[in-house]
């Protein structure tokens, strides 16, 4: 019986290459490396004949020349005899930008319309389930144009705001809806550090007040869990956190000297407060509703994903609904919710590279479009392109498996 | 004692009351909007909120939809007939039919040839999405590939039918030699079917084009929804068997291949597949040899296939993931060897679990191909951007194109999502 | 099973390819069509009619050459591109010349590897605007929103300009310009930027071209020509000529009207003989047919009557001859002798 357990002994013929398990697979990988190399190769020889053929050569020196070109929605300083690798720098923050906001507001839609679509009110229930089949059936590039078309098309241009009877007016007298976008007013500082530039600093300071309030709150809560554990009584911590929230914040503003500046129809255009540009407004709204309707899914399916026991049981236990929901339903929910809710962030980030089709200058349209034009230069700036979206998505999934490894049932 | 009783009583009834209704505010339609409508003040607001939006959408909607114009062939002339009333002008539908079904060079004589192509596509994917027809239709399908080219593509008939004959050849091939090895049968298939396809093409004369029975049409004339259609039909059958195969790499014990397929995926999946089509219409042309001209149709179905089948890739390996190690041991304890376990085993129980997510990839899919008119080729979205809005006569109409198009689009997938379902729970074998 | 198409399809490529290594005027022969590669659609210069016909300017050019290699003047693929895509369609080899008003820049010609052979229109960047708008001058649009097309020079002429004059705008990118004319006609631009011959033209399709002036200022030179890959000269050569020979042949008075007559018999005007191929034997040193030329002017005219048909005053573009006209006239058209 030894002898079938014992691999087969005598000498190396090379049938055993292919029919042996111990080689066979030592075989493929070497035929596989083989085979890459060669397509590596082949695409290689033919990438530098077809350049030298073509007297062209890879080289990222276009980085650093002037760009030549202006760009209307930018974050950072920049003008047109800025570098085209600053031009990449203003796309990538547009397309952050817009993913953020996307992100943001596809969560408020998505979770809105997963849990109206379970409400028991069969009119709210189907409406949801209306929005969600329209949306997730058409593509969206067709939602992006339609929404940028309802704008150019269906609001005013800002010409409609002049004369004395003017055609449209402005909202309140605070905000301009025009078919460039949409304007509100603005704050900004009277007093305060380095006023001379556009006063970066104050902003920073707010936000550090801003940052140590939500400290203060976690010690005052901190406290008041444990004056329960000692005494049974939890004090109320209402309204000694929205004093810490707000106080401090109202203060520092009022000693900066926050001013409004209130967008005014000046020239062609309205002029002051903050400019939303329609781009944009079409790129945010249309991601959001399109990947709100995919997050609305989700949500229904975690939230049905918690078995009817685990209600039960914490009812039997003699929680409130409420301490339910939030302590029994939605951590068992939210396990089930939020890789896929990650995977759409990740999507909206590469979907937003569609703004080309409505002349956002994200990433795509300033690296990958104008820049690619103007220079010529195909394969260097694809490959950036490529090597942006890359980093995003590996550092999202990354972010995305650590959040998995410590919610992953601790099984003892 | 009965009778004491019976006279102590004043009043006996001796039959049963009528059934009342239930009150007015427990039964029919007022119970039903008790419950499902006003069962709270907060639900009223709800429900009285969404009767808002519907009648907000459809007093807007309706009347515009109702008056609308078919038959006038300008933009001009409906606003005439309108006279100044809300009403759409479905005339540009009507007038450019063709031009969105087919795109605007499409031999317009030639136009009966897609369609046939489109119905027959009916046929052939009838068995392969219903269990319960006859087996002997899949040779239909398995023939449709040739007629389709055939049909869309014209040219000599040459092509297709050396297509065909390698195909076979390669599964003749395939057949002898599986007995053996697997890897032997599949790799003398492909090898014999290249042969052919080499030795074939020596074969078919220069200029068999001119003669052919039917037009040839150069895939850049392709447009329309006919080229979404096509791009989705294609390149979803292209990348499942490149799916699979990614997948199974990945899950593989040779680390060499495993980490082929895993950057393969993870590069794919971690870029727009806007950036791969400009791949396809910017780069691709620099990694082919000096001198060949690929047509960029054929660049795209590469770029897009490479995309859906990481995507599906993930899907499968989701599959085989949730398959229980069991089954693996079995297939082993069998003495089954590792392709006799995927196909016979393994493969047909993964990919039932998968395919609800690769129905979903397969309509994800069917709607990125509208990203091609990106790259100027003039799909439906591409003739509504180019074209159309363009001609002079048709300035300035938007809505009932794009309201076309989502029609369209919507139709295509919601049906297709409609029978994935059905699907699921017909492949449901669990008892429960 | 599927993959056969793809194999198939790559199977004919590889048959087109086997023939595609040689010079590009044997491509062109042997295939038996011209890939031309044009606008997407420009009115006047490249558009495709309601049949899918594509007429125009830019569209007579590739006619003429189809007509001087080829002998049919129909035997032409147009290839629609953007101005993204239209210069690696023309690198890659997908096209075989590109007349699709582009400008002729020292980068292009040198650094992006491509030959202009002419110039078949003398352009210059202009601004459309809406006469309500009460704009007279372009100096006059500071702070004003204005559509581009991006990936042209027209974009980067729109900076330098308004930088050099030190007035501030807003530029709202758009791919195609029937997305221009969409944006333009909602107002949301105040003015719409691109070469003076395209604003006339869509102009002309508007509903009311009345409402709306083209300011005076021209803010840059513009040639506008066909070009060809660097590299291959008797390519350049062949489409060079013919070019020039529609624009001889209207400084000699041949006319699709007259030609037949005066390429039946060798005439007294010994250019107009070598020209249509009556004598000497211009045709063969481009390795063509004698009749070349002639094949060339009837396909659509002469330069000037392809100027009148598509883009001239007497069309709803109503574009006057200006700087097109004849160096005879005072303008700057102007071809080598033929000799």
């Amino acid at each position: 019986m030894s002898a079938i357990t014992d691999p087969p002994q005598g000498s190396f013929r090379l049938s055993m290459l292919i029919n042996d398990t111990r080689y066979r697979s030592y075989t493929f990988q070497a035929l596989a490396a083989i085979v890459l190399a060669l397509c590596l190769g082949f695409f290689y020889a033919n990438v530098s004949t077809n350049l030298a053929a073509a007297g062209l050569n890879i080289s990222y020196d276009f980085l650093g020349s002037p760009a030549g070109y202006d760009i209307n929605q930018r974050l950072i300083e920049y003008d047109s005899q800025s570098s085209n690798a600053r031009a990449a720098v203003v796309g990538i923050l547009n397309t952050l930008l817009v993913a953020f906001l996307a992100c943001v507001t596809a969560t408020v839609f998505g979770v809105l319309a997963g849990v109206l679509r379970l409400s028991n009110n069969w009119l709210v229930s189907k409406l949801m389930a209306f929005y969600v089949e329209i949306f997730r059936n058409i593509p969206v590039l067709i939602w992006i144009l339609i929404i940028f078309t309802i704008m150019i098309a269906v609001l005013p241009g800002p010409r409609a705001f002049r004369g004395d009877e003017p055609e449209a007016r402005m909202l309140l007298d605070l905000f301009a809806f025009t078919n460039r976008g949409v304007y509100t007013p603005g704050p900004y500082f009277t007093r305060g550090l380095g006023l001379e530039g556009n006063g970066g600093i104050n902003w920073l300071i707010v936000l550090g007040v801003l940052v140590a309030s939500f400290f203060g709150t976690r010690a005052v809560t901190a406290r008041a869990n444990a004056t329960q554990e000692a005494t049974g009584i939890r004090p109320n911590t209402l309204w000694t956190n929205l004093a810490i929230w707000f106080l401090p914040v109202i203060v520092l503003l009022f000693v900066l000297g926050l001013k409004w500046d209130i967008p005014e129809l000046k020239g062609f255009n309205f002029a002051g407060g903050i400019k939303v540009g329609g781009p944009l407004i079409a790129l945010w709204f249309a991601l959001s509703i399109y990947t709100g309707a995919f997050i609305a899914e989700n949500v229904r399916a975690g939230i049905q994903a918690v078995s009817k026991g685990q209600t039960e049981a914490a009812g039997a236990l003699g929680l409130r609904p409420g301490r339910i929901m939030s302590l029994v339903v939605l951590p068992q929910a939210l396990r089930v919710i939020i890789p896929p809710l990650i995977s759409q962030y990740l999507n909206i980030t590469k979907n937003s590279s569609l703004a080309i089709a409505v002349g956002y200058a994200d990433i795509t349209a300033t690296l990958g479009g104008i820049t690619l034009n103007q220079t010529g230069r195909a394969i260097e700036c694809v490959l950036l392109l490529m090597l942006f979206y890359l980093t995003i998505s590996l550092l999202i999934s990354t972010f995305m498996n650590i959040y998995n490894n410590s919610v992953k049932l601790k099984e003892r | 004692m009965s009778d004491t009783q019976a006279h102590m009583a004043a009043f006996v009834r001796t039959e049963t009351l009528p059934q009342l209704d239930p009150p007015v505010t427990e039964r029919g339609i007022v119970k039903w909007m008790r419950e499902n409508l006003f069962s709270s003040i907060p639900n009223g607001i709800l429900t009285l909120a969404a009767f808002a939006v519907i009648y907000s959408i459809l007093s807007s909607a309706l009347p515009w939809i109702l008056n609308g114009v078919w038959t006038t062939s300008s933009l001009s002339e409906c606003r005439e007939v309108l006279e100044g009333a809300t009403g759409a002008c479905f005339s540009v539908l009507t007038e450019r039919w063709n031009q969105l079904m087919f795109g605007f060079v499409y031999p317009s004589d030639q136009y009966w040839r897609p369609t046939l192509a489109f119905v027959l596509l009916f046929v052939a994917a009838a068995p392969v999405m219903f269990f319960d027809l006859p087996r002997k239709l899949l040779i239909f399908t398995a023939l449709f590939p040739f007629i389709a080219y055939y049909l869309i593509w014209g040219g000599t008939i040459l092509v297709p039918i050396l297509a065909l004959v390698g195909v076979v050849a390669g599964v003749m091939v395939y057949r002898q030699l599986v007995a053996g090895s697997f890897a032997m049968g599949f790799f003398g298939g492909v090898v014999a079917a290249v042969v052919v396809w080499a030795i074939g093409g020596l074969l078919i004369p220069d200029g068999a084009n001119d003669t052919a029975a039917l037009q040839a049409v150069p895939s850049r004339d392709l447009g329309g929804f006919m080229l979404n259609m096509m791009l989705g039909v294609v390149c979803v059958s292209l990348s499942i068997p490149l799916g699979i195969a990614l997948a199974l790499g990945r899950q593989s014990s040779m680390p060499l291949i495993k980490w082929i397929c895993v950057i393969f995926i993870e590069f794919i999946r971690g870029v727009p597949l806007i950036t791969l089509l400009f791949v396809a219409s910017v780069m691709l042309a620099y990694l082919f040899p000096p001198g060949t001209t690929t047509d960029l149709f054929l660049r795209v179905v590469i770029m897009i296939t490479m995309f859906s089948s990481a995507y599906i890739a993930e899907v499968i390996r989701g599959g085989l993931a949730a398959l229980p190690k069991g089954q693996y041991e079995a297939a082993d304890s069998l003495g089954l060897d590792y392709a006799q376990a995927m196909r016979l085993i393994i493969l047909p129980q993964a990919l039932k679990i998968s395919i609800p997510g690769i129905v979903n990839i397969a309509v994800g899919l069917f709607k990125d191909t509208t990203l091609v008119s990106v790259i100027s080729m003039f799909d439906v979205v591409g003739m509504i951007r180019g074209p159309l809005s363009a001609a002079t006569e048709w300035n300035g109409i938007y809505w009932e194109l794009y309201g076309f198009a989502a029609l369209l689009f919507f139709v295509v997938c919601y049906g297709i999502s409609q029978y994935s379902q059905w699907l699921e729970r017909r492949l449901a074998t669990d008892h429960r | 099973m599927k993959n056969t198409v793809f194999f198939g399809a790559l199977a004919v490529a590889g048959l087109s390819a086997g023939a595609a290594a040689a010079g590009t005027l044997d491509d062109v022969k042997a295939r038996g069509t011209l890939n031309c590669g044009v606008t997407t659609g420009l009115v006047g210069f490249a558009a495709p009619d309601a049949n899918g016909v594509w007429e125009g300017f830019d569209v007579g050019i590739c006619r003429a050459v189809a007509a001087a290699v080829l002998g049919d003047a129909d035997a032409v693929e147009f290839i629609p591109t953007t101005g993204k895509t239209r210069f690696t369609a023309l690198a890659s080899g997908e096209i075989d010349m590109l007349a699709r008003n582009t400008t002729w820049t020292f980068s292009r010609d040198v650094d992006l590897k491509f030959e202009f052979v002419g110039i078949n229109y003398y352009d210059g960047q202009g601004f459309l605007a809406p006469k309500a708008l009460g704009v007279t001058s372009a100096k006059d649009l500071d702070g004003a929103t204005v559509c581009v097309q991006t990936g042209t020079t027209t974009e980067l002429n729109l900076a330098d300009f308004f930088r050099a004059n030190n007035i501030s705008y807003e530029p709202v990118p758009i791919e195609t310009n029937a997305e221009g004319q969409q944006q333009y006609l909602a107002g949301a631009c105040d003015t719409y930027t691109t070469d003076a011959s395209g604003l006339a033209a869509t102009r002309a399709t508007f509903e009311n071209p009345g409402d709306h002036i083209l300011l005076p200022e021209i803010i840059s030179k513009e040639p506008l020509g066909p070009l060809v890959r660097h590299g291959d000269n008797d390519w350049g050569d062949t489409v060079r000529w013919t070019l020039n020979a529609l624009i001889t042949a209207e400084e000699l008075g041949v006319t699709s009207a007259n030609i037949e007559e005066l390429a039946a018999a060798p005439t007294n005007n010994p250019e107009i003989n070598r020209l249509l191929g009556t004598a000497g034997e211009l045709g063969a040193m481009l390795g063509l047919e004698p009749n070349w030329a002639m094949m060339a002017i009837k396909a659509g005219g002469n330069y000037g009557e392809l100027f009148e048909k598509n883009i001239g005053e007497n069309t709803p573009i109503g574009l006057a001859r200006g700087l097109n006209a004849m160096w005879t006239e005072g303008g700057l058209i102007y071809s080598p002798p033929f000799r």
